[in-house]
């Protein structure tokens, strides 16, 4: 490994750490009372402090999301070639589904409660409901984009509408599916916490809850560094599958220097 | 006995039947032969990839009949192979994997493709050597340069033994030296397999260079205004473009097409 290229693995670690770094001197020097903002140094101690209750909780609301996530791209996937699949179903789909994303998920979470009670499945449907439109949105703008040269050199061979799905739309479409993916996984994150502060007994949303409610403010700080780890893991995981699954795609050398 | 592709007075128009769209050819009379090497041109938008849509049956006309084959063309002819300006290679597939593409999907290839994959492997290596490209179908077309991907796209075309090769301008995109290697590409496939090829062009000198006949289009509605056959020796030698009588018919051409845009 050449010293450039351990710069830019050490990059991430480097940055965090100065980032911290800085805050905690700022907040040290401008002398704010940790009830308003609490330096990293007290918020790693509420961490250790509250351990268990974080883990536990990050647990439950990793689950919520990961489901509602994975119902997120089953549905958005089918839901995206359908929309593909023909101009009069997407010039149908299409208004109802923008309307639907410009709701705020907020709102429909008491809805959700009405139906399911407080707890664990709105958690998991407000995830899914976040998370499924940018994987529509993108699966039908893959199929969109088939260059009309090839579909005539298909269609010229006899080749049925499926045909052609299959051997050049559904490929096509997977570079723009997988980088949905990891603009879905941190939104699904969105969708459970915020069920979770508003309706249920667990989860990192709820633990935030509490300790708002008990003016705990470094542990509310913590609960926020534990949701932005499970987002880096998780959007990490999503990356790597993406690279994984469609590296003909990125060949292009523009961001790797 | 009647041509090998026909179009009898055929007209066609995009956005609506006769009267309310746009007309982009009109009254359309061409006939080309069985082997024949033939070339369009004419000035921009006189629809000339209108003409090739029509013969191979991705398009049908509001009026008039569009042969090939002796076959009235009533959906995708499937004996035609087909190359665009732009490659369009898939960049998921290897530059093997794309020329089996039309086997597994023109019949009778698609439901033999599974058992006789050597074959058809077999097949598609030699056909990118006779191009020029032995040893190169384990590449990814981004790993090849315009002329190779192009090359390839030309293999894509011919795979499955077409008796019909459409060119829609395949070497605009391509430098000069490139395209008059690719000229030679075409003119001994073309030898060699005795196929009729219909190639759409702007550029004058590919089309006396390679064509038996030369049709000149007028401009949108597009009909056929000239028709000029070129009686140079085959196998014909690049040299030729470089005479005295290539450039007058290459003038000729030329004064047809200005006269055709007014």
């Amino acid at each position: 490994m050449n010293p450039s290229d351990l710069a830019v693995r050490m990059a991430p670690w480097l940055y965090t750490v100065v980032l911290f770094a800085i805050w905690e001197a700022a907040v040290r020097v401008f002398a704010v009372p940790a009830f308003f903002l609490p330096p990293p140094s007290t918020i790693a101690r509420a961490i250790y402090d509250y351990w268990p209750a974080i883990w536990r909780n990050s647990l439950f609301t990793l689950w919520a999301t990961v489901i509602g996530f994975a119902l997120a791209v089953g549905f958005g996937l089918l839901l995206g070639l359908l929309v593909g699949w023909s101009r009069s179903i997407y010039a149908g789909l299409y208004p109802l589904m923008i309307g639907f994303n410009a709701i705020p998920k907020v709102a429909v979470v008491p809805i959700l409660v009405l139906w399911y009670g407080i707890g664990f499945v709105p958690a998991v449907l407000t995830a899914f409901l976040i998370s499924f439109f940018p994987i529509v949105v993108n699966v039908a703008t893959g199929l969109a984009t088939i260059e009309p040269e090839l579909e005539d050199v298909l269609k010229a061979l006899g080749a049925s509408k499926l045909d052609i799905m299959r051997k050049v739309g559904i490929p096509r479409t997977l570079p723009y599916f997988f980088g949905s993916l990891k603009v879905a996984i941190t939104l699904a994150f969105v969708g459970s916490v915020i069920s979770e502060s508003i309706a249920s007994n667990y989860g990192i949303g709820n633990l935030m809850q509490q300790a708002y409610a008990q003016f705990q403010v470094p542990l509310i700080f913590a609960g926020l560094i534990a949701l932005a780890v499970e987002g880096i893991v998780m959007y990490w995981a999503m990356a790597a599958l993406e690279r994984h699954m469609t590296g003909w795609a990125q060949r292009s050398g523009f961001a790797q220097t | 006995m009647s041509a090998f592709v026909a179009l009898d007075r055929v007209s066609h128009a995009y956005g609506g039947a006769a009267g309310t769209g746009t007309l982009a050819v009109a009254e359309l009379t061409l006939g080309i032969e069985e082997g024949e090497f033939a070339a369009v041109v004419g000035p921009s938008g006189c629809g000339k990839s209108t003409l090739m849509k029509l013969a191979t049956g991705l398009q049908f006309p509001f009026a008039g009949v569009v042969r090939v084959a002796g076959e009235p063309v009533r959906r995708p002819v499937k004996i035609a192979g087909m190359a665009f300006q732009a490659p369009t290679l898939l960049p998921w597939r290897t530059t093997l994997a794309n020329l089996l593409l039309p086997l597994e999907i023109v019949e009778p290839h698609r439901h033999a493709i599974r058992r006789k994959k050597a074959e058809y492997v077999a097949r598609a290596e030699a056909l990118l050597a006779s191009v020029g490209l032995g040893g190169q179908g384990s590449k990814y077309p981004w790993e090849l340069s315009g002329g190779m991907q192009q090359r390839t796209s030309l293999c894509r075309a011919l795979i499955h033994e077409p008796a019909l090769l459409m060119l829609d301008e395949p070497f605009a995109a391509l430098d000069a030296f490139t395209r008059e290697e690719l000229w030679c590409v075409i003119r001994d496939l073309h030898a060699a397999r005795r196929i009729t090829v219909i190639l759409v062009t702007h550029d004058l000198r590919e089309a006396v260079f390679l064509a038996d006949r030369v049709f000149v289009m007028s401009a949108r509605p597009g009909r056929i205004v000239v028709e000029r056959p070129i009686a140079f020796a085959r196998p014909r030698d690049l040299d030729i473009t470089f005479t005295a009588e290539f450039q007058a018919i290459v003038h000729e051409l030329r004064e047809h097409i200005v006269r055709a845009r007014q």
